[in-house]
C-alpha cells in the first residue's frame, strides 16, 4: 500500500501549503488586522436595514390595498405613519453620510 | 485502498482541528491571515474528506470483503446501485456522509459569504466544532475503514433497503439534516461576532430553506418506500426515527415563517436564534437516535458504543446555545412591538407556537419510552392515538391558520377588511362541510374538518393569486415579483394535498384480514377479492410466492399479486402489490403470508386507500413550490448589495 501512503502523503503536503497560503502570499503586511465593523458602520447598517424595511412595509401596504386585502380606511390610517418613518430614516441615513464624508472626505467606511 | 481512507480521515480531522482552534483564536485576537487560514482548513476538509468517501464508494463497488464495513452490508451478488447505496446504509459510512456534506456545505457557504469578514471568522470555528465531532468519532470510534483477513462473502443487505427509494431517501435526509448546521453556524458565529443584525439570514436564507426542502422531500420519499416496500400498509408509523426527521423539520418551518417577521418588523431576534437552535439540535438528536440504537426502529443501527459520545457532543450544543443567547440578549432585544393580535405577524406567531409544539410533543413521545426505560426499568412505548390527539389538536389549528394568514395585511387589519376578504374562503369552506356531511363523511370527524379546512385554505390561496395577478397584470409577473411569498403559496396548496390525502388513506380507510383458501372471498368497499391459488417464483438471490387475485368492483377488473421473497442471505421480506385507482385518487393495497403450507391458504390483508395518491402529489407540488421560493430575485439582490455597500454584497446563497 506505499501507492496509497504516497497519496496520502501529496494529500497533506498540498492542504498544508494550502492551509499556509495566508501567511506564504503576504508573509510581512502592512497590517494583519481582522476587519471590523466601526460602531457608526453599525448604526449605518441598522439604518440600512430599518430603511429597507420600511419601504418594503410601504411597497407590500399598497400591493394589499390594491388586491383589497387593505380597505381604504385602513390604507390611509397605515400609510401616513410608514411614510414618516422611511422619511425620518432616509434622514438619519443622509445625516450619517455627510458627517462621514466631511470626517473623511476621500473614502467610504466599509461596511461588512 | 483502506489506509489511504484513514489516512484522509485523519487529515480532515486535522483540518477541521485547525479551523475550530486557529479560527477561533483568530476571531478572539483580530488576526486576519489566521482567520484566512483556519477558512482555508474548512474549504480543504471537503476535497480531503471526499477522497476518503471515495475509497469507501471503490470498496463498496468492488465488494472488497477485506474492509469490514463492506462485509458487513454487501454481499458478491447484491447489484452494484445497492452496494454503493450501502455507504449509507451502516453506521461508519453514515457518519462519512454526515461529513463529507457538512465540509462541502461548510466549504461553500463561507465561500460564498467570505466578504462579510467579521460574520464568517465567527462562523468558521462553529463549522469546525461540528466537524470535528464527526471527523473524531469516524478517526477514533466508528471508523468504515476497519480491516480484516479476506472473507469470501459477505453478510448482504436487508432485503427492505433494496429498494431505488432507499437510493435516494438517506441521502436526501442528509442533506436536510447537515443543512441545518449552516443557518446554526452563521446564528452562533452572528452570537460571538455580535452582528446581530440580519446579515446571518440574508447569508443564511436559501441554505435553511434547502435544507428545508430536502428533509422534506426525503420523509416522503421515506414515506413512499415504507408503503410500498415494507408492507405493513401504511406509509407513517410514528416510528421513532421517522418522528427524529419531522421534528427538526416542524423547527425548521417555524423558523422560515418567524425570520420574516425579523425581515418585515426587525422583531422576534431572541425567537429565531431558539428556533435555529432547537431545528440543529433535533438534527443532532435524529442522527443521535438512528446511530446509537437506543431505541427500536426500523431504521436503527444496533446498539453502539457512539451512543454515549453523541449524546455528549448534543449536551455541549445545547449548552452553547443557550449560553451565547443569553450573553447576547442584549443585542438581540428590540424595540418593535406587536401591533395588533389580528394581523399577519400575529398569525406567523400562532403558526409558530403550534409547529413548535407538535414539534415538542412528538420529542416527548420519542424520550417517554428511553426516560422510562432508564428511570424505572421498563420500556413503555408511546402509541399511535398519543401522536394522532396532537396531530389533530395542533395540526388541524395550523391547516387552518395556513389559510387565515395570508388573508391578513400585514401589522393590523380590520374587521372590516377581514370581513370583505374571508366572505369566499368561509363560504367554500362551508359549503364543502356541508356537502361531505351530507355524504357520510362526519363518520370521521378529523376527516372532515380536514377536508373542510383544506377547502378554506385551498380558496384562500386560489383568491390570493386572482387579485394579485390583476394588481401585477400577470401571474407569471405576479410570481417573478415576489417569488417568496407566491413559492410559499404553492407550498401550502402542497401541504392541502398532504393533509387531504392523509385524511382520506387514514380517517375513511377501509381494512379487511381473512384467511383464504383457493376459490374463496372476501370484499372491501365495494371490491371482491378472490384467491385463485399459489405461484412460486425464484431470483438470483431468493426464492418466494405470489397470491393470485382477482378483483372486482366499482366497474373495473384487476388483478393482485401480493407475497413474500425468502432471501438466501438476508431473510424474508414482505411484497405488497398495490393497485393505483384513478377514480378515487387512491390504492387497493394487499399483503399476503402463508397461513398453511399444505392448503395453500393464505392470510390476507386488504386496505382500500382513498386520495393516498395525493400525499405523492403532494411531494411534486412542494418542490416547485421551494424551487420558486428560492430562485435568486435580481432586484432583491441589488438591494441587499447596496445595503451591505462597497464590495459586502451577499454572494449566491
Amino acid at each position: 500500500m506505499d501507492w496509497a501512503l504516497a497519496v496520502g502523503a501529496m494529500l497533506a503536503v498540498v492542504a498544508v501549503v494550502f492551509v499556509a497560503r495566508p501567511f506564504l502570499r503576504d508573509p510581512s503586511p502592512a497590517s494583519d488586522r481582522l476587519d471590523e465593523l466601526a460602531p457608526e458602520a453599525r448604526q449605518r447598517l441598522a439604518l440600512a436595514e430599518e430603511r429597507d424595511r420600511a419601504l418594503a412595509a410601504l411597497k407590500e401596504l399598497e400591493f394589499d390595498h390594491r388586491t383589497g386585502k387593505v380597505s381604504d380606511e385602513d390604507y390611509r390610517a397605515q400609510v401616513g405613519p410608514l411614510r414618516r418613518r422611511a422619511a425620518e430614516v432616509l434622514r438619519a441615513l443622509e445625516a450619517g453620510e455627510q458627517t462621514r464624508h466631511e470626517r473623511v472626505p476621500d473614502s467610504g467606511q466599509r461596511v461588512q | 485502498m483502506a489506509p489511504l481512507g484513514r489516512a484522509a480521515l485523519l487529515l480532515a480531522f486535522g483540518l477541521v482541528l485547525y479551523a475550530l482552534v486557529a479560527g477561533s483564536y483568530a476571531a478572539w485576537k483580530r488576526r486576519r491571515r489566521l482567520a484566512l487560514s483556519a477558512q482555508n482548513a474548512l474549504l480543504a476538509a471537503f476535497p480531503v474528506t471526499l477522497v476518503a468517501a471515495t475509497v469507501l464508494l471503490v470498496g463498496l463497488g468492488r465488494r472488497d470483503m477485506s474492509f469490514v464495513y463492506v462485509w458487513q452490508h454487501t454481499s458478491h451478488k447484491l447489484p452494484l446501485g445497492y452496494a454503493l447505496s450501502a455507504f449509507w446504509g451502516g453506521q461508519e459510512g453514515s457518519l462519512l456522509l454526515w461529513l463529507l456534506v457538512l465540509t462541502g456545505y461548510a466549504g461553500l457557504a463561507v465561500w460564498l459569504n467570505r466578504r462579510s469578514r467579521e460574520l464568517v471568522a465567527w462562523t468558521v470555528p462553529v463549522f469546525g466544532l461540528v466537524g470535528v465531532f464527526f471527523a473524531f468519532m469516524l478517526c477514533f470510534v466508528s471508523s468504515p475503514f476497519n480491516v480484516q483477513p479476506l472473507r469470501p462473502d459477505g453478510n448482504g443487505m436487508v432485503p427492505s433497503l433494496q429498494n431505488p427509494y432507499m437510493l435516494a431517501h438517506p441521502p436526501l435526509l442528509y442533506l436536510g439534516y447537515v443543512g441545518l448546521t449552516v443557518p446554526f453556524a452563521f446564528a452562533m458565529g452572528a452570537l460571538l461576532s455580535g452582528r446581530t443584525d440580519e446579515r446571518w439570514i440574508v447569508a443564511t436564507r436559501r441554505w435553511t430553506l434547502a435544507a428545508w426542502t430536502f428533509l422534506g422531500v426525503g420523509q416522503l420519499i421515506g414515506a413512499h418506500w415504507a408503503y410500498v416496500e415494507i408492507g405493513w400498509g401504511g406509509y407513517y408509523a410514528w416510528d421513532p426515527v421517522e418522528n427524529a426527521a419531522l421534528m427538526p423539520w416542524l423547527a425548521a418551518t417555524a423558523f422560515l415563517h418567524s425570520v420574516m417577521i425579523q425581515e418585515k418588523r426587525g422583531m422576534l431576534k431572541v425567537w429565531n436564534m431558539i428556533l435555529v437552535a432547537l431545528a440543529f439540535n433535533l438534527s443532532l438528536f435524529g442522527t443521535f437516535l438512528t446511530r446509537s440504537g437506543v431505541v427500536d426502529s426500523i431504521h436503527s443501527f444496533s446498539r453502539s458504543p457512539i451512543g454515549g459520545w453523541f449524546l455528549a457532543f448534543l449536551a455541549l450544543m445545547i449548552v452553547l446555545s443557550v449560553v451565547l443567547i443569553r450573553w447576547r440578549l442584549p443585542l438581540l432585544r428590540t424595540k418593535t412591538k406587536l401591533e395588533s393580535l389580528v394581523s399577519r405577524e400575529a398569525t406567523f406567531l400562532y403558526n409558530n407556537l403550534l409547529l413548535v409544539a407538535l414539534s415538542l410533543t412528538i420529542l416527548w413521545g420519542v424520550l417517554y419510552p428511553i426516560l422510562s426505560e432508564a428511570v424505572r426499568g421498563e420500556s413503555r412505548s408511546v402509541s399511535k392515538p398519543y401522536y394522532n390527539f396532537f396531530l389533530h389538536t395542533f395540526g388541524l389549528p395550523l391547516l387552518l391558520l395556513m389559510g387565515l394568514g395570508p388573508l391578513v395585511a400585514w401589522r393590523r387589519a380590520s374587521l372590516r377588511s377581514l370581513g370583505k376578504t374571508f366572505v369566499i374562503p368561509f363560504a367554500v369552506a362551508v359549503a364543502t362541510g356541508v356537502v361531505l356531511l351530507a355524504l357520510g363523511f362526519g363518520s370521521s370527524w378529523p376527516g372532515l374538518l380536514t377536508y373542510t379546512f383544506s377547502a378554506f385554505v385551498f380558496a384562500s390561496i386560489v383568491l390570493e393569486f386572482v387579485r394579485g395577478r390583476a394588481a401585477a397584470g400577470g401571474v407569471v409577473r405576479l410570481i417573478a415579483r415576489n417569488r417568496r411569498r407566491y413559492g410559499g403559496y404553492i407550498v401550502h396548496a402542497a401541504v392541502v394535498l398532504l393533509a387531504i390525502g392523509v385524511a382520506g388513506s387514514s380517517a375513511y380507510q377501509t381494512e379487511r384480514e381473512r384467511v383464504l383458501r383457493p376459490g374463496q372471498s372476501v370484499e372491501a368497499a365495494g371490491y371482491t377479492f378472490t384467491y385463485a391459488g399459489l405461484k412460486g417464483l425464484k431470483g438470483s438471490n431468493y426464492t418466494g410466492f405470489r397470491a393470485l387475485l382477482a378483483v372486482s368492483g366499482h366497474g373495473e377488473r384487476f388483478q393482485l399479486r401480493p407475497g413474500q421473497n425468502n432471501y438466501f442471505i438476508e431473510g424474508p421480506s414482505n411484497e405488497a402489490s398495490i393497485y393505483h385507482d384513478p377514480r378515487s385518487i387512491g390504492d387497493v393495497f394487499t399483503k399476503a403470508a402463508l397461513a398453511g403450507k399444505r392448503t395453500s391458504s393464505i392470510d390476507l390483508q386488504v386496505f382500500v386507500k382513498p386520495l393516498v395518491n395525493l400525499i405523492w402529489v403532494a411531494g411534486f407540488v412542494f418542490v416547485a413550490g421551494a424551487l420558486i421560493a428560492m430562485w435568486p430575485d435580481a432586484v432583491e439582490q441589488r438591494r441587499l448589495a447596496a445595503r451591505y455597500a462597497a464590495g459586502a454584497a451577499p454572494a449566491g446563497i
